[in-house]
């Protein structure tokens, strides 16, 4: 139904079985804005930012090309959904930000910064446990604190302007390496008005014990969130980056288009969880990368649960011998929304592997798709790919689709690809009805067994996000 | 944007000039006939050749599928390249386009009202199941414009008639046949069977393996309520063919199409297979077996349509690659938002033999009802080395159990036919393709 709604507002389709209450975890804040590079993209809006954040010429130069990038690439809709074309570009703002610097302590951060991260659910003292805390607000991240062990470690944390800034003979190297501008058309619009973002490195043979967090959030009407993260593990060393989305609820749709760029030298592991809950009128559309090296390892796993329009397709380039690359993927889509997601393993190096595990869940007339690509070159031995894909149906207006892409060249490796559709067992609800729980309660229970397995490769406290938020999704879903 | 230098004659030899030079040599045809020809040339004129973006043409090498060069008009002489034996003598041969030799069926079958005609003869007789049969399902795998082509340029083609409540235990076997360097053949089967009707049919195809030709073929198979049909293509077309094949079945209430295709030819072979489950109870079988070697390329996309609650349908298609070789399989399975119960299955597998060899998988799921039981799975890898090693280990020879394995990853598929004598004239025929 997604891609038939030209309203912005998706549909409040009451379902006969499942009445979802639209409203929970909606909240949002008056904010002023010092810097506004108002709507519409032109050449101007990027002279404005790059002056606003006082770049160096070569990044003007590099959104400058990009722009033009953008305008030359046509919309993905031969293969995307329609829906897309909803997508007014003039109406959204590129550059907004509080003119704030970033926070070093807890206390600095304006009080209703603070209640959306209650609203989130994470408790006082586990904040000021968590690692790193990256939060961003808006375009400029409004509060930053490294806690001393890992900046002792030498590992540099820090937003994109000024990462770019004062350490460029790090970042330069591998900036726009991973997602070439022209990869497709967000990630050259990331390209040309990027702001905010994580640029992490962490050197030779450090192991991050905690994991790094971020949290993003949309907080301005029409307000369109371009975040650039590039995490450089170097040889052998070892990071866990949680980047979690909630967004408050507007009328008009709102777009964000991040990229994400991850680089595992030699033996390194980079871990990288996402929990995405943007509000239902937001276009989600995120292009996500890594470049595996010799026996390095990347992880990711994506969670989608809100937006309209999610397209997202986590990949990892399988670079040096024996690199493992790996995507976790649970997606659930409820009324109104559209979760196409999946993953993209480009082996390029012999006996490496790979492993897709992709979860989704669509409920009323939500529609989730799983669109993926295992590709293996010539003359390549040993390489190994697994694939599995499982969607869960709750209604009988849900829907779900799968589209996957495999190439394999040479008789040396090895793919395979399996996929299942089903439906929560009537007898299941029926035994929990039995036992006392309401139909309501039974389903949350449902679809939390079914991705149970995924969820507990979540950290603890993601793990537990994620289930209060299917609970929520599923709360009162039985009339 | 201009991709018309890629392909400066999308209509290639196949002008208005030479449409309406065909047209002219058949008099008498129904004008209904002519009408619908004429839209359908007037739609292959019009429908852009397939592009980059074209999704259903995703991994397929557009540009080698060219018309230019083949010839519209053929006065090659119409002799059968090979002769065909399969299971008794063909009850229909085509060569080039036209009837060159017919098997009459038993009495018995005439008298039960049974028809094995040629389309030509089928638009004097029976043009209300012409009009409503040929060619009648929407195209939806890629090939429209082929499609429209196939339709302008069709000269005859196979048309079986099965009524109501009439079993035949014996395949039907038609031969459709090119010979002659760059001709041009558009072959066609057509195959009603009516309630609670059976019938098994076989399409020949054959072209002599000299020369290079265009094989433009379809076929419409409809299964009545309680029907069943089993339906064999058998494509082996000369090693420099371009060949295209576009399959259409339907299938009624609680009927049953099983339809095998053997692709063992052409230089580049698509096959376009489209089955509708129409009515609860309806059940598709799609097989596939495919031998890929030299520098060849076969292209399969097929459509799993659910339109009706409790039908099923069960998709088996297996690719041997060899040499260069490159396969495509795209395969889609639709349920509509009404087909709840949908029992819906798509598998895909490919054997490497070679280092040099490509296999593209697209295996694809569109579900639109929730209460559904719907699987697919693609694989893709070498002999296991433990299975060789087991069968040497039992004292056969490493080239003898390579064999013995390849035949087995075949069996899987032919060990759905029920006919076992056309299993083994199959398996002989597979077999003979790898001495």
């Amino acid at each position: 139904m997604a891609d038939k709604s030209t309203t912005s507002e998706p549909e409040q389709t009451e379902n006969p079985v499942l009445g979802i209450d639209q409203s929970a975890g909606n909240f949002s804040y008056n904010v002023d804005y010092e810097f506004d590079a108002g709507t519409g993209l032109s050449e101007k809006t990027i002279d404005y930012i790059s002056a606003a954040k006082k770049e160096d010429p070569w990044i003007k130069e590099f959104r400058l090309k990009a722009l033009k990038v953008f305008e030359s690439k046509p919309m993905p809709t031969h293969w995307a959904t329609k829906d897309l074309e909803n997508i007014d570009f003039n109406k959204i703002r590129y550059y907004l930000a509080s003119g704030q610097k970033p926070k070093r302590t807890w206390d600095e951060v304006p009080d209703d910064i603070k209640r959306t991260f209650e609203r989130l659910g994470i408790p006082e003292q586990e904040r000021k446990f968590l690692a790193g805390v990256e939060a961003q607000f808006d375009s400029e991240a409004a509060y930053s604190n490294v806690k001393e062990a890992v900046a002792k470690q030498g590992v540099i944390f820090m937003n994109s302007s000024e990462a770019l800034r004062e350490h460029p003979e790090i970042f330069k190297k591998w900036f726009g390496k991973v997602i070439p501008t022209g990869d497709n058309k967000f990630s050259a619009l990331n390209s040309a008005v990027f702001s905010g973002g994580s640029f992490i490195y962490i050197p030779k043979g450090v192991k991050v014990s905690h994991p790094l967090q971020a949290y993003f959030r949309i907080n301005a009407e029409n307000f369109g969130q371009f975040e650039r993260t590039l995490i450089i593990a170097d040889e052998g060393s070892e990071v866990t980056y949680m980047e979690g989305c909630t967004a408050p609820k507007f009328s008009t749709s709102t777009l964000h288009s991040a990229v994400v760029e991850l680089v595992a030298l030699k033996g390194a592991k980079i871990q990288y969880i996402t929990v995405q809950n943007w509000a239902a009128n937001v276009y989600n559309l995120v292009t996500k990368r890594g470049i595996a090296h010799e026996e390095a390892e990347i992880k990711w796993i994506d969670c989608n649960i809100g937006s309209r329009l999610t397209m997202k397709y986590p990949g990892v380039v399988l670079k040096g011998r024996k690199a493992r690359g790996e995507v976790i993927s649970i997606a659930l889509a409820n009324d109104g929304q559209h979760q196409d997601t999946g993953a993209k393993m480009i082996h390029a190096a012999d006996e490496t592997t790979s492993n897709i595990i992709a979860k989704s869940i669509s409920v009323g007339h939500g529609r989730s798709t799983y669109r993926g690509m295992v590709h293996m070159p010539k003359h390549l031995k040993g390489c190994k790919n697994n694939t599995e894909c499982d969607a869960l149906l709750i209604n009988t207006n849900s829907r779900t689709d799968t589209y996957p892409s495999i190439t394999v060249r040479g008789a040396e490796n090895k793919v395979q690809h399996e996929a299942s559709v089903s439906k929560v067992s009537e007898e299941q609800i029926f035994y929990m009805r039995q036992r006392g729980l309401t139909e309501g309660q039974a389903m949350s229970l449902s679809v939390n067994g079914f991705i149970n397995d995924l969820a507990s490769q979540f950290p603890m406290e993601y793990s537990v996000e994620l289930k209060r938020l299917i609970d929520l999704e599923m709360e009162g879903s039985v009339g | 944007m201009s991709t018309l230098t890629e392909h400066s004659t999308p209509v290639g030899p196949f002008t208005l000039d030479a449409f309406n030079h065909a047209l002219d040599a058949h008099k008498s045809l129904p004008t209904w006939w002519i009408a619908r020809k004429k839209d359908a040339y007037a739609k292959f004129a019009s429908l852009p050749y397939p592009t980059d973006t074209d999704e259903s043409w995703r991994f397929s090498n557009r540009s080698t599928f060219k018309l230019d060069g083949f010839s519209a008009s053929n006065t090659h002489p119409k002799a059968l390249a090979n002769k065909i034996e399969l299971l008794g003598k063909p009850a229909l041969t085509f060569v080039n386009n036209e009837l060159v030799a017919s098997n009459p069926l038993d009495q018995s079958l005439i008298n039960s009202g049974v028809i094995v005609s040629t389309i030509k003869e089928a638009l004097k007789s029976h043009p209300e199941v012409l009009k409503a049969h040929f060619m009648a399902q929407t195209q939806r795998l890629g090939s429209e414009k082929f499609a429209s082509l196939h339709t302008a340029f069709i000269e005859d083609g196979a048309f079986i008639y099965i009524p109501k409540g009439v079993e035949i235990k014996q395949p039907i076997t038609i031969v459709h046949s090119a010979n002659g360097d760059l001709v041009s053949i558009f072959p066609h089967t057509l195959i009603v069977a009516e309630d609670n009707s059976q019938v098994s049919v076989i399409d020949y195809f054959v072209s002599d393996s000299k020369s290079k030709h265009f094989c433009c073929g379809a076929n419409d198979l409809y299964a009545g309520h309680g029907s069943k049909i089993t339906y064999v293509g058998l494509q082996n077309w000369s090693n420099h063919d371009l060949c295209l094949q576009m399959n259409s079945t339907v299938v009624r209430r609680d009927a049953r199409a099983q339809s095998l295709n053997l692709h063992l030819g052409g230089h580049q072979a698509r096959h376009e297979s489209l089955s509708q489950l129409q009515a609860p109870g309806a059940f598709s079988e799609m097989l596939a077996l495919t031998i890929a070697s030299g520098e060849r390329e076969f292209d399969q996309r097929t459509l799993q349509i659910h339109q009706a609650p409790n039908t099923k349908s069960d998709l088996l298609y297996k690719n041997v690659l060899q040499d260069k070789a490159r396969t495509i399989f795209s395969g889609l399975i639709v349920v509509d938002q009404d087909a709840q119960k949908t029992d819906a299955y798509q598998s895909n597998r490919n054997l490497m033999l070679s280092d040099s060899a490509e296999a593209n998988s697209l295996p694809g799921l569109e579900i639109q009802a929730n209460d559904v039981r719907c699987t697919h799975g693609a694989t893709t890898a070498r002999i296991d080395p433990e299975e060789l090693f087991y069968l040497q280990t039992r004292g056969i020879p490493e080239v003898k159990a390579h064999e013995l394995l390849v035949f087995g990853f075949f069996e899987e598929v032919l060990n759905r036919l029920e006919d076992e004598d056309l299993h083994a004239a199959l398996r002989s025929i597979i077999q003979s393709k790898f001495k």
